[in-house]
């Protein structure tokens, strides 16, 4: 049967799969803000899990907000892209140092 | 049984849709494999009877969050070659890093028995659906933080407004306040021209 055990291990593995990717992608903005999204995709299923194991509705309300948060950060993470596209012509990371006017 | 296979199933497609995200030569592929790994976890979290949770996580995050993120890959003229200039010097170190993060949250989450909840694996029957219960929460108990979470979304949507508004010098667009501020004395000029006069403009 499958229990709580198996939930938490997706989600670290998920958690996990995150952090390398903002590692790894060290100079693509967009793929580290989809590398975020994913940290807290596997923030949200441990959330849900415990809720559902627990038989506790605060973690659903809770995995509702986080949803909220992660919404609002990918709409003004892309605005600020966008803007430093618009300045820059690239998007590239190492160049975000510079910030002459 | 069902249950456990519908679960490995989600299960592999959402990790190795996850992977792919990470390994995906071209963004834009990389946002169709999030939005395979966002319905995949979308399933995940229905196993478990959350059905409210599951369709926002399709709704907010495929509808909305994964097609702005479509929306600003294809929009940006970035050559993504040059960006991955760093991948495989990073890729021996990440993978370690990464190793070691998940084994330390795998052994931190068997190290004890927890609780109950914990070793049981079993969910207790709903008494009422998913969604009645959730939203009784969510107006009573969760009102203040609820509307809080309604004024982030209203700060981020002016936020990003304000952030990639600008004010273009080289369009001519409609001056709205000249033509309402326009009258019927100064536009129209009547006459009443005599037989024969013509008119004289």
């Amino acid at each position: 049967m499958i229990g709580l055990g198996h939930y938490i291990t997706v989600a670290a593995i998920l958690f996990t799969i995150g952090v390398l990717g903002i590692f790894l992608n060290r100079r693509n903005v967009i793929l580290m803000l989809m590398a975020i999204e994913l940290i807290l995709l596997a923030v949200n299923i441990n959330l849900v899990a415990f809720s559902a194991y627990l038989g506790d509705l605060t973690g659903q309300v809770l995995a509702m907000f986080v949803l909220t948060v992660a919404a609002a950060e990918a709409a003004i993470g892309l605005a600020i892209l966008v803007i430093f596209f618009r300045r820059r012509g690239s998007i590239a990371v190492d160049d975000v140092n510079r910030m002459h006017g | 049984m069902i249950a456990a296979f519908a679960f490995y199933l989600f299960a592999t497609l959402t990790i190795a849709s996850a992977v792919a995200v990470i390994f995906a030569r071209n963004p834009v592929h990389s946002v169709l494999w999030l939005i395979l790994s966002f319905f995949n976890a979308a399933g995940l979290m229905l196993l478990v009877g959350a059905e409210f949770i599951a369709m926002l996580v399709v709704i907010v995050y495929v509808g909305a969050v994964a097609v702005l993120f479509l929306f600003v890959v294809m929009m940006l003229d970035v050559d993504f070659a040059t960006l991955r200039s760093g991948f495989t010097r990073n890729l021996p170190f990440g993978i370690i890093v990464a190793l070691v993060l998940l084994a330390e949250i795998v052994i931190a989450l068997f190290a004890r028995q927890a609780g109950p909840a914990f070793a049981s694996g079993n969910i207790a029957v709903a008494a009422q659906p998913n969604i009645v219960a959730l939203g009784q929460l969510l107006y009573s108990r969760y009102l203040f933080a609820f509307e809080l979470a309604g004024l982030i979304l209203l700060v981020a949507m002016i936020g990003a407004i304000v952030l990639t508004h600008r004010s273009r010098r080289d369009t001519r667009p409609q001056k709205v306040w000249k033509q309402i501020a326009r009258r019927p004395e100064d536009a129209v000029e009547l006459f009443d021209p005599g037989v024969g006069e013509g008119m004289k403009l």
